[in-house]
Formats: C-alpha cells, sequence, structure tokens
C-alpha cells in the first residue's frame, strides 16, 4: 500500500469511513470487487485503499451504519480552462501502458443537452387539459411500415373489414423499450429479468448480439432479436423467435467501431448461447463485411425477412453521425420497416475512450433531421423511428416523440434502475452491481424478481408521467404528438439549432 | 409452518443477515452497541451463519424440522417442539451444555455460546413485528419468510 508508481496516487475517488460509526463488520470488504476495503491484522480494523476505489458506491450503498461516504478526490491540479485533470490523468496513464484508453458507459464529455433546451406546451383556456385519472389515455404504439392509405370493404357477415394488406407490426403498449444489452455484456439473471419485465408491461426488450437463451423463448412476443457483424447466435429459430428482427449497423457510444466480448465473461451458457467456445474473444467486426452498399443492406433485409417468412418488421439500426438523414433514407428505401438512430450519448460495455468521447451527434439533433426528410421524402410512412441515446427521463421521452420518434430504446436508464451508478468500469467485468458481469459470485448481486419489478416500475412510472403531461397538452394518445413540433419550443438555442430541431424559439 | 428458507442462488455473502440477528437479539436493539458492546461482554451472537464456499454462500439457521434431531437428542429437556407453531423451542434454564444438539444437527445451525455452557439458536425472533429480523435486512431477498 505504501510505495506505488507515483501516478497510482492521482486517483479519483477517496473513501471516507466515519470511525463513530465503522463497527469492523467488514460488509465493505466482502462487496467491494475491486479490494479498495480490506481487513488490516496490525491494526485489528476495517482499512482501505482510496487508490483502488472506482467510484460505484457499492460499499456505500450496503454500509449498515452510514459511516461510509465516497466523494470526489478534492486534490486538483492547478487550474487550466485548456488543460483540464481529465488530459492529464489520460497522457498519465498512456505514457505509462502505450495503450489505448478504454471506457465503459457512455460519454461524460459536456455536450450540448438538447432535451433540456426544449420545453413542451400546455392547455390552458380554450383548448382544455385532459385528466388522465377520469380520461381514457392512449400510449399504445405499433412499429413497422404504414400503408400510404387504407381501403375498407364489407365482408360476408355486413361488417366492414380492412381490405389493405398490413405490414408486419411490433404492438407496444407504451413507446419505451428495453435497448438491446446482449446476454454476455449482461448476465443471465438480468436478461431474464428485462425479458419478464418487458412482457408484464407490454413492451419489448432487445436481445442484442448475443443470441437468445432457449429459456427465454417463451418471452418471444416481446423480444426483438438482434443481427450484428458478428452474428453471434444467429439461426433460424432465433430469426423466428422473436416480433421484431433489427441489424445493427452501428451504435452510439461507439460509431464505427465493433464489439468485443472479452473470453472471461463467456461462460457455458453464454458460449451455448453465442456459438462460441467458452473462453474464447467474441469479436464482431466494425463493418458488416457484406454490407458495402445500401442495395447490400436491402439484401441483407430481405435475406432475414424471407428466413422470418415475412412475419415480422425489421430494423435498422445506426449510430447518429453526419448525413444520417440521407443514411436514413437510404435505409427506408432499401426495405426496412423500422430505423433506431442511436445517440452520441448512448453507453456501450467498452469503447475506447476517444471514440465514445469525440465521434458521433446528439440524437435530438439526428432524430430532428431523420423525421424532417423523411417527411420530404414522402416516406415517413414506410418506417417507425426509435431514438435511443441518452434517454434519461419521461420528458425526454415525450420530447423525442414530439420531435418525430415512435418510440425509443433505454439503455443506460435501465441499468440505473437496477443499481449502476455508472462508474464506468463495465470492461472490467468486475461490475460490483453485478450488471456487466458475467462471474457468477457477482453476478447473485442481481435477483431477477427484484430487478424485473425494478424494471417493470420504471416503465409504469414513465407512462404515467408520459400520460399527465399529454392531458396537459390537451392530447389524449401519443399518436397525436408524434411529429407535432409545435408542442415544443427551445430555449437559449442559435437559429441554426432552432432550424435544425424545426422548432419554434420559446415566445414565439 | 412459516420458516426461513435460504437460496444460495442469490445469497451475496455480504453478512447483513447475521448483523440484524445480532441486534435483534440484543438488549440495546443498537447495531453498533450490539457489535461493539455486547458481542463481547455478553458473548452476543448470530443465531444463524453465513457458509461460503468458493462462489457458493448460503445463510443458514434453525430449519426447525418436523422430526428434529436436536429434539431427540437433547438429555435435558431443554429443546422441545412447540405443537401450536411447530417451532423447535429452546429452554435455557434447562439446558445443561452437554453439546448433544451441536452433533445431531445435520445443517451446523445450533452455536455454543461463547462465553456460558448454553446454545445459541434461531427463534425465528419470536414477538418481533416484521417478521425474522434476517429476512428484513437481506439485501437480495435471498431469505425468505413463508410457507412452503
Amino acid at each position: 500500500m505504501l510505495f506505488q508508481p507515483v501516478n497510482k496516487n492521482y486517483h479519483e475517488f477517496c473513501i471516507d469511513r466515519d470511525p463513530e460509526l465503522c463497527i469492523n463488520c467488514k460488509v465493505c470488504i466482502r462487496q467491494c470487487s475491486y479490494e479498495a476495503h480490506f481487513w488490516d491484522d496490525a491494526r485489528q480494523k476495517v482499512m482501505h485503499d482510496n487508490t483502488k476505489c472506482i467510484g460505484c458506491h457499492r460499499c456505500e450503498a450496503l454500509c449498515p451504519t452510514n459511516a461510509l461516504t465516497i466523494r470526489n478526490n478534492p486534490s486538483d491540479f492547478r487550474s487550466h480552462a485548456l488543460w483540464r485533470p481529465v488530459f492529464l490523468q489520460n497522457i498519465y496513464k498512456q505514457a505509462d501502458t502505450g495503450g489505448v484508453l478504454l471506457a465503459g458507459m457512455g460519454s461524460p464529455v459536456d455536450i450540448p443537452i438538447y432535451w433540456d433546451r426544449m420545453l413542451l406546451d400546455a392547455s390552458q383556456v380554450t383548448n382544455p387539459s385532459i385528466d388522465p385519472l377520469r380520461e381514457p389515455m392512449e400510449l399504445k404504439t405499433f412499429l413497422g411500415a404504414k400503408p400510404r392509405r387504407v381501403e375498407v370493404q364489407t365482408g360476408k357477415d355486413g361488417k366492414p373489414e380492412l381490405k389493405t394488406k398490413l405490414a408486419p407490426q411490433i404492438a407496444l403498449d407504451v413507446p419505451i423499450m428495453f435497448a438491446a444489452m446482449s446476454f454476455g455484456a449482461i448476465n443471465f439473471n438480468l436478461h431474464r429479468a428485462m425479458a419478464r419485465a418487458a412482457t408484464e408491461t407490454g413492451t419489448v426488450y432487445n436481445t442484442g448480439e448475443g443470441g437468445l437463451h432457449k429459456s427465454l423463448y417463451k418471452y418471444g412476443s416481446h423480444t426483438i432479436v438482434q443481427v450484428a457483424s458478428g452474428r453471434f447466435g444467429v439461426h433460424r429459430d432465433y430469426l423466428k423467435a422473436g416480433v421484431g428482427i433489427e441489424i445493427k449497423v452501428g451504435q452510439g457510444a461507439k460509431p464505427g467501431i465493433g464489439g468485443h466480448l472479452p473470453g472471461e465473461k463467456i461462460n457455458d451458457k453464454v458460449s451455448e448461447t453465442r456459438m462460441v467456445p467458452i473462453g474464447s474473444d467474441a469479436i464482431s467486426p466494425a463493418p458488416h463485411h457484406d454490407i458495402y452498399s445500401i442495395e447490400d443492406l436491402l439484401q441483407l433485409i430481405y435475406a432475414l425477412k424471407e428466413a422470418s417468412e415475412y412475419k415480422v418488421p425489421v430494423s435498422v439500426k445506426i449510430a447518429a453521425v453526419h448525413n444520417v438523414a440521407a443514411i436514413a433514407s437510404g435505409i427506408a428505401r432499401a426495405g426496412a420497416d423500422i430505423v433506431t438512430i442511436d445517440g452520441m450519448r448512448g453507453g456501450t460495455g467498452a469503447a475506447p475512450a476517444m471514440i465514445r468521447d469525440n465521434v458521433g451527434i446528439p440524437i435530438e439533433l439526428a432524430l430532428a433531421q431523420v423525421d424532417q426528410r423523411l417527411r420530404d421524402e414522402g416516406i415517413r410512412n414506410n418506417v417507425s423511428i426509435v431514438a435511443a441515446g441518452g434517454i434519461r427521463c419521461s420528458g425526454d421521452v415525450i420530447k423525442a416523440i414530439a420531435l418525430g420518434a415512435d418510440a425509443v430504446y433505454i439503455g443506460t436508464a435501465t441499468l440505473v434502475a437496477v443499481g449502476c451508478t455508472l462508474c464506468g468500469r463495465c470492461y472490467t467485468g468486475k461490475c460490483p452491481w453485478g450488471i456487466a458481469t458475467n462471474d457468477p459470485k457477482l453476478s447473485k448481486r442481481q435477483n431477477p424478481d427484484i430487478a424485473a419489478k425494478k424494471l417493470a416500475n420504471l416503465i409504469r412510472a414513465w407512462g404515467h408521467e408520459i400520460e399527465e403531461m399529454l392531458g396537459g397538452m390537451g392530447l389524449n394518445s401519443i399518436e397525436s404528438l408524434r411529429g407535432n413540433r409545435d408542442k415544443l419550443r427551445g430555449v437559449g438555442l442559435s437559429d441554426t439549432e432552432l432550424d435544425i430541431l424545426g422548432i419554434k424559439h420559446a415566445g414565439r | 409452518m412459516k420458516r426461513v428458507y435460504p437460496n444460495k442462488d442469490y445469497c451475496i455473502g455480504c453478512h447483513l443477515c447475521e448483523l440484524a440477528c445480532v441486534t435483534a437479539h440484543s438488549k440495546s436493539k443498537d447495531l453498533i452497541i450490539a457489535f461493539r458492546e455486547e458481542r463481547g461482554k455478553d458473548g452476543l451472537s448470530p443465531r444463524k451463519r453465513v457458509f461460503e464456499s468458493g462462489d457458493i454462500s448460503v445463510a443458514i439457521s434453525c430449519r426447525h424440522c418436523d422430526e428434529a434431531a436436536c429434539v431427540a437428542a437433547c438429555i435435558a429437556g431443554g429443546l422441545r417442539k412447540d405443537p401450536e407453531t411447530g417451532r423447535t423451542v429452546y429452554d435455557r434454564d434447562r439446558c445443561v451444555g452437554c453439546w448433544s444438539c451441536l452433533m445431531a444437527c445435520p445443517y451446523g445451525a445450533i452455536r455454543r455460546h461463547p462465553l456460558e455452557s448454553k446454545i445459541v439458536k434461531c427463534d425465528l425472533c419470536e414477538g418481533r413485528e416484521g417478521g425474522p429480523a434476517c429476512v428484513a435486512a437481506c439485501p437480495n431477498q435471498a431469505l425468505k419468510y413463508e410457507e412452503r
């Protein structure tokens, strides 16, 4: 503990232990997967090593006497507007290791959050608001291509029936879905919890690129199965198991970067599901090696539709990047039923920190532009738009819908609901909250009964809040809000930003 | 009857159940006083223990068996089955500290009192509002107090 490399002393966190309260019960020692707490035989008491603390707050949460407080290390470098501490620390680390800096979770970089610069409308006198507790409120959402017009005919029994054949749809009771998080990246307990919570709340979860474990096929009616560049776990039954298929081209947290599940995370169950050997690294290349044009994408979309007998919609997920609107237009024209756009604040298990913090664009701008472009081209009805990447609350959800999204994916919020404190060490496999780990001892920390309940509660709570906000705007269905940008106003935004978002400034 | 059932699949080995047990059976009902003072002074110890082996951990306490081996082994009548509640009840005054019950218990759920020739054994927190303290304290619901 005493003699160590100088750089280790630039640690991020301090553990404060109140000696009045600490009873040396060792709960902190048992909970810390980074061994920051330890029993000191010489002193006959629990001690800690600040340099090992990653700021996950697990010990603080489980300390029975509230003796622990984890805080940022108050020691700071000489203040400098350009050379902020994070840059110095990164250079120190890289000078030691010569390696690429890895990071987990979404980017902590301070880029504008347009959700916070947009405000919702509320009804007043002539168009009164609606009380969602007394009036019916409709959050039901259907994802998939919609017909340009519908024809109705009279059936044999004299009742009207739909003549137009509808494309397959995914029905959601709430426009909020659990984002793609693969089995492997997160453990089986949580995958099962997401499946159960999605089923209970009438929404869907996404398998991510990890395949679907056989025991979860029973939740298929609430599952979107993903096909990414590594094709892990993809086979005929898998493609038919869910209510939708998603082709992952890009991910908001790391646009242009593939996936890498370290061998340590591949246990027997993950191996069986992913169809890779136990202990071998599962690497998804950055590109799909069969997609180099929109025509190639079209071929894959129709190959998947063929394999699933045209019974489920096919989605294409891309990261929000420059010219995203043109890309989305191409995807729509390639026959996708849903286009998912993942903004740069999306989370991930592991990404090079520089990519995470410097590549991509915020989802708000991408979403507004995609919706507008598809409308201008007259093909908005051909695809549903799903927005993802940094959706923090029901306010963000409703603003996304007003900007043109049909539904949203929540990933980081899902993990936070089951304890994640955004410590950003998902790539180590030592997640102290038992989330981003397959270590049997750590993954036990997620009891699927508790996790499923928390996730279902989150969806329900946001659903209620969305109903309240819709009612406040005098709307009784989420459909009435979709792309209704007149319900949004910007605050403190430039003309260019307002133009991109397609909204007026507050006061207008 | 309702018993405390441990689930090794979700026991995270935090030992908070033991702390809750100690507190519930202390005079002060205060974790800090119970742990720091009553443990040493009065020999206060938890009536349940978390056993660990590798990745597995599980909290074991008296199972209150229908045909309790400890009751059959007790030479002094210190342990008996309560016909009404089904619980295995311990009478401290009758206990002679022969440790027959310790040897008979197939779960290792009975312990010696650290200071006296008496035993320490789960009483399901008799009389405690809200049921056994260990169940209430378990952060991962690995302990369930229920009828099975």
